[in-house]
């Protein structure tokens, strides 16, 4: 057999010559480093930028080596209404209750939709399936003047409560059950007489853990960056969140105080880069998984 | 053998309620309150008591309709998230085919997805501010380049030209997105069986044969919900041309999110156009993403139905040998 087949490859020695091209992997690498400095550059911008005094930037806008003016930028940016810690502490409470109740209330549903089988389940699935694709912002006016009615604009668990309902999550994770969820263990839970809540939250939620981990990064990301809602239901300084501070940024106050600005900028970032940096590999290992699916 | 037969059916329905509580009070009862005042007369800053429109129902949406504004941002829309996604998707595709090639291994792989991913978990919001003091006049990072390597004598003051505007608005959601669309066709990529690589590879296609007649069929499905979700995002975007330069220059970059949110919060209270023009940003998501929709429940709906009637199957069969 070894001798049918060997001939068969050298007759195609084209192929073989392409394998290693050196000017077209060259070509390659080059296009790549480019976009990563693309992608990288306008951070490592923010951060130099950051450290430089006004007239540093307005004589060079560019540098790569960081200056020393970092303290005095923070002072100018402390003096300012624009108060990092407490946006950073309303969108920390924000993301972390909202995340924690969609991973958790997600796993249950999902948990609902596989594990038991009832007449309205596949229409129940069939409606999230419909309602996963609706943006939030084209429901806005609505949700606006309900808070608005009700008086609950300036309320934060507005932004926390809507997220027991996340259908995309809830998607994603039945999914990630019907592929890991064996019967058997409920059943087994069944017979040693633990209840239905109990075999939830004690056996199968400790089986959906790489799931959850994964739903939790970007749920936690997308309540963060999300500024459309605060935007509209916050209207008081002490509740608004890092979003819609930075929006804030672009005001004209600012406008001389370069090196405050790109300080600003930078520390709406840090901690997402910080997650990021930390995360990566699970992070763009679960974009890949959530791709799958579709 | 009685207790066997004990229906778990009730859980399935109480763990459900959660999700379906909360979806009623903040989703679905929005939607509807949208529709309601899209039909009223509701606007002003402290008005809260909406009256259906007496003469014409359907004003509210003739007006958005013929509103000079909408129609702007309805075509801005659109030709800002083409302008963003042809080239994301050709880059996507291009990167992926590199990034796939078993005939070229590409070393560093997993640095240039860390990177290429980075911007998209960024806030939209500081974003398009970044951008928007890189792009400084009459001093900025973009201006600083352009200088030192003499390509202009003179700082250029980029953000009051309309094509400009567009153009940057495009070329940041195409920064922000492309890696996420790359990672995405990778992935789908990598679950084609391999033998089909091999195949393909005996019967001596090059690579880029291999690309667009073997690749690219098999990873339809994945092209066709890069296309969708890219797609309702892109009618939904907001953070960035409202942040970037507020709609402006002259309109340019005023998309229909922006003109709703103008319509209602911005000093105009227009909430019952707001909500008309909504409903109609509405209705062409719920098109676009029920084609997406019909393309994978069929899928799982045939699964499901397999797995169903073998089931039923096995019963009976059980039940005869019972009997």
């Amino acid at each position: 057999m070894a001798e049918v087949t060997a001939p068969a490859k050298v007759k195609k020695p084209s192929a073989i010559n392409k394998r290693k091209n050196p000017i077209y992997m060259a070509f390659i690498y080059v296009i790549c480093i480019f976009l990563l400095i693309i992608c990288l550059f306008p951070f490592w911008l923010l951060l130099v930028n950051a450290t430089r005094s006004s007239i540093e930037i307005q004589t060079h806008a560019v540098a790569l080596i960081p200056s020393k003016y970092l303290q005095n930028n923070m002072n100018v940016f402390k003096g300012k209404d624009f108060n990092v810690l407490v946006g950073f502490k309303n969108s920390l409470i924000i993301s972390a209750s909202a995340t924690i109740l969609a991973v958790y209330f997600s796993s249950l549903t999902a948990y609902a939709l596989t594990a038991y089988e009832w007449k309205l389940r596949d229409g129940f699935f069939g409606f999230i399936m419909g309602v996963m694709m609706i943006p939030g912002q084209v429901t806005a006016i609505g949700f606006y003047q309900m808070c608005y009615k009700l008086h609950l604009t300036n309320n934060q668990l507005m932004l926390i409560l809507p997220s027991i309902a996340a259908p995309m999550m809830v998607f994603f994770m039945r999914q990630y059950l019907q592929a890991s969820l064996s019967m058997e263990i409920v059943e087994s839970a069944r017979v040693d007489g633990a209840g239905e809540f109990y075999t939830f939250n004690m056996i199968v939620l400790p089986i959906m853990k790489p799931a959850m981990a994964t739903q939790a990064i970007f749920s936690f990301v997308g309540a963060w960056n999300n500024l459309f809602t605060p935007m509209i239901l916050l209207t008081k300084n002490e509740y608004k969140t890092m979003p819609v501070m930075v929006s804030l940024l672009k005001g004209d106050i600012y406008r001389t105080e370069y090196g405050a600005i790109y300080l600003g900028l930078f520390l709406t970032v840090l901690p997402l880069i910080i997650i990021y940096l930390l995360l990566a590999r699970y992070i763009v290992a679960g974009v890949a998984l959530g791709a799958v699916k579709g | 053998m009685g207790k066997k037969t004990i229906s778990y059916a009730k859980w399935g329905y109480i763990f459900s309620i959660p999700f379906v509580v909360a979806f009623a009070l903040f989703t679905l009862y929005p939607i509807i309150y949208t529709v309601f005042i899209a039909f009223t007369d509701l606007k002003g800053a402290n008005n809260t008591t909406p009256h259906l429109l007496t003469g014409d129902l359907l004003k509210n949406f003739k007006d958005v309709m013929a509103t000079q504004q909408f129609k702007i941002s309805f075509g801005n829309t659109w030709k800002i998230w083409m302008m963003n996604f042809i080239p994301q998707m050709g880059l996507a595709l291009i990167l992926t085919a590199w990034f796939t090639d078993n005939r070229s291994k590409i070393k560093g792989q997993g640095l240039f997805k860390v990177a290429f991913y980075m911007p998209n978990i960024i806030t939209a919001a500081t974003v398009a501010i970044m951008f928007n003091s890189f792009f400084g006049y009459p001093i900025g990072p973009v201006n600083d380049i352009l200088m030192r390597f003499h390509i202009v004598d003179t700082a250029q003051n980029f953000l009051i030209k309309k094509s400009n505007g567009q153009g940057i608005v495009a070329f940041i959601q195409f920064w922000m997105w492309f890696g996420y669309t790359m990672i995405t066709l990778i992935s789908g990529v990598i679950g084609i069986d391999p033998s089909i690589f091999e195949a393909a590879e005996m019967d001596g296609a090059n690579r880029i044969q291999t690309f667009l007649f073997v690749t690219i069929p098999c990873i339809r499905s994945i092209l066709l919900f890069s296309l969708v979700t890219s797609l309702i995002g892109g009618l939904n975007m907001f953070d960035i041309p409202y942040l970037f330069l507020k709609g402006g220059p002259d309109n340019a970059t005023l998309t229909t999110n922006v003109f709703i949110y103008n319509q209602a919060f911005s000093g105009a209270y227009l909430y019952n156009r707001a909500a008309a023009a909504s409903l109609i940003m509405l209705l062409i998501i719920v098109f676009f993403s029920s084609i997406l929709f019909y393309v994978m429940r069929d899928r799982d709906a045939a699964k499901a139905k397999k797995l169903r009637k073998q089931a039923i199957k096995q019963a009976k069969l059980k039940a005869k040998e019972v009997a």
